[in-house]
């Protein structure tokens, strides 16, 4: 197969209306459509990490002595709230922002 | 065809002549365009043409690979990944295949990713059938893709060929439909002319397909953003893209006459390559047909013409985009005119390409009498006498007497 390769690639040598194509990252992150946030209880937290194994945008940062959440990254599925053993995690409406 | 190239062939042992089937013929122009990836499913009445280019492959006389796939949405999802890493690809379908490309093969254009497809025509479900009609490729005639009809097996393999000149043309970059009659052309025997490689190969040139949307990390770009919705900048670049997309529609008109007369000027046969128009000199009415049917509508015309009356025809072969001027320009010349379809516009009751007719000739400044014809449909045959029988109606069609009803001419066969 022939590949069209170049080695400067420059996104204005084509027409902008052709194709749908996108040449700059989009600063937008799964935190940023959020309607529901995960709060840790950390007293209920035994640090066995299911929320962390389950969490499908990896938001889950591990800290000493519990694990928290990336609200960067974190789209409010409630996936580890569902699967958390100790009830530990509850899902709070975002609210004010 | 130049001196030099009729020398060649002379020098050549090559066979130039072939007795082959229509889907034979596509797959004969498949081979000649020299795509990468083949991905082809099976259906009636396509399915020899995938098992011609299975052959082909297996005996390498096609150097390309075949992507075995579950299905057609499997087909044109990967196909458009060979597409966006430079390949040049093919696939045929028909009907129910169609209809289950159609997610996949909608977004195809968007894309505006230049593959060809062979629509080896036929009817839609239900009442089941397995045999030709238009009604697949009529239901997709607004997806975006470019619609050419064919009229013999020869006209299948050119238009084969010249449809990846077509696709690939800087200012069109859409996919091609060839769309021939399945059944009728598909199995249809007759002698054909086969181009030799090497003047295909310097006539098409390399493939061009991803300069503009690609998989390639030396091109790093994110392909299909999501776009539109109504804030920020979505409107205005959905509205971009698809102004971009109708313009490329409009130029196709441009390219596809331009590619058919240097096909012309380069292997000796022309077709005509948006609308042609048949012994309208003098014509008072014209049928207007598309696809295989005008062979037989011809013959119809010319004993219409022996027996001194006033007939002439304007075949319609490419459909998308429609050639709106070609056709005001055909209409113009008559003061009635019948339309026969093999497929039906159930929400207008007459056929699809009456409908557009009717669009023409306001075009063309005209109110005349015309009558929609349906026939053809699930593989009935649509003889010289069902087309003399639509020329009379033509004739004494009537102003203002514009079809409430299509006129069914296999109803009592």
């Amino acid at each position: 197969m022939q590949r069209q390769s170049r080695d400067h690639f420059d996104a204005s040598t084509i027409p902008d209306d052709l194709a749908p194509i996108a040449t700059v990252l989009s600063g937008m992150l799964p935190g940023d459509w959020r309607s529901l946030r995960p709060l840790i209880d950390r007293l209920k937290c035994v640090k066995c990490g299911l929320c962390w194994l389950y969490c499908p945008v990896q938001c889950v940062v591990e800290k000493p002595r519990w694990f928290e959440f990336d609200l960067a990254v974190c789209k409010g599925c409630g996936i580890c709230a569902q699967e958390c053993p100790h009830r530990a995690i509850a899902m709070v409406e975002e609210a004010g922002r | 065809m130049t001196t030099a190239t009729r020398e060649s062939r002379l020098a050549s042992n090559k066979p130039r002549f072939a007795v082959c089937e229509g889907n034979e013929a596509a797959a004969i122009g498949v081979g000649l365009a020299r795509p990468d990836v083949v991905a082809v499913y099976p259906i009636t009445p396509q399915s020899s043409l995938v098992e011609h280019l299975s052959q082909m492959i297996a005996d390498g006389r096609l150097q390309a690979d075949l992507m075995n796939v579950e299905g057609e949405h499997a087909v044109m999802s990967g196909l458009q990944g060979v597409a966006l890493a430079g390949g040049r690809t093919f696939t045929a379908t028909c009907g129910p295949g169609l209809a289950f490309m159609f997610e996949p093969y909608v977004r195809t254009p968007g894309l505006r990713l230049p593959m060809v497809a062979s629509l080896v025509t036929r009817d839609l479900l239900s009442p089941q059938c397995v045999w030709g009609g238009q009604q697949d490729a009529m239901v997709v005639r607004d997806a975006g893709w470019i619609q050419m009809y064919c009229e013999t097996v020869q006209e299948i393999l050119d238009t084969t060929i010249m449809a990846y000149k077509i696709a690939e043309h800087r200012d069109v970059m859409l996919p091609v439909n060839v769309c021939h009659d399945g059944n009728y052309l598909s199995f249809g025997v007759t002698r054909v002319e086969l181009p030799d490689q090497q003047d295909v190969d310097e006539w098409l040139g390399p493939p061009a397909t991803n300069w503009h949307i690609a998989l390639d990390p030396l091109r790093p770009m994110g392909v299909d953003p999501l776009t539109g919705g109504a804030g920020g900048a979505g409107p205005r670049n959905f509205v971009r893209y698809r102004k971009g997309q109708c313009r490329g529609m409009q130029n196709a008109l441009r390219v596809i006459a331009e590619v058919h007369a240097t096909w012309g000027e380069r292997f000796g046969r022309a077709h005509a390559p948006l609308v042609e128009e048949y012994r309208l000199d003098g014509a008072e009415y014209a049928l207007v047909t598309i696809g295989s049917m005008t062979g037989a509508a011809k013959d119809a015309v010319d004993l219409a013409r022996d027996r001194g009356e006033a007939a002439g025809l304007i075949k319609i072969k490419t459909f998308r985009p429609f050639p709106l001027r070609a056709m005001a320009e055909a209409l113009a010349k008559v003061k009635r005119v019948g339309v026969v379809d093999r497929s039906v516009s159930f929400g207008w009751n007459c056929g699809p390409v009456y409908q557009e007719t009717l669009g023409a000739l306001y075009h063309a400044g005209k109110a005349i009498p015309a009558v929609s014809f349906i026939g053809g449909l699930a593989g009935a045959d649509i003889t010289v006498e069902h087309f003399a029988r639509a020329i009379a109606l033509t004739r004494e069609a009537k102003a203002g007497a514009a079809a409430d009803e299509p006129v069914w001419l296999n109803e009592n066969d």
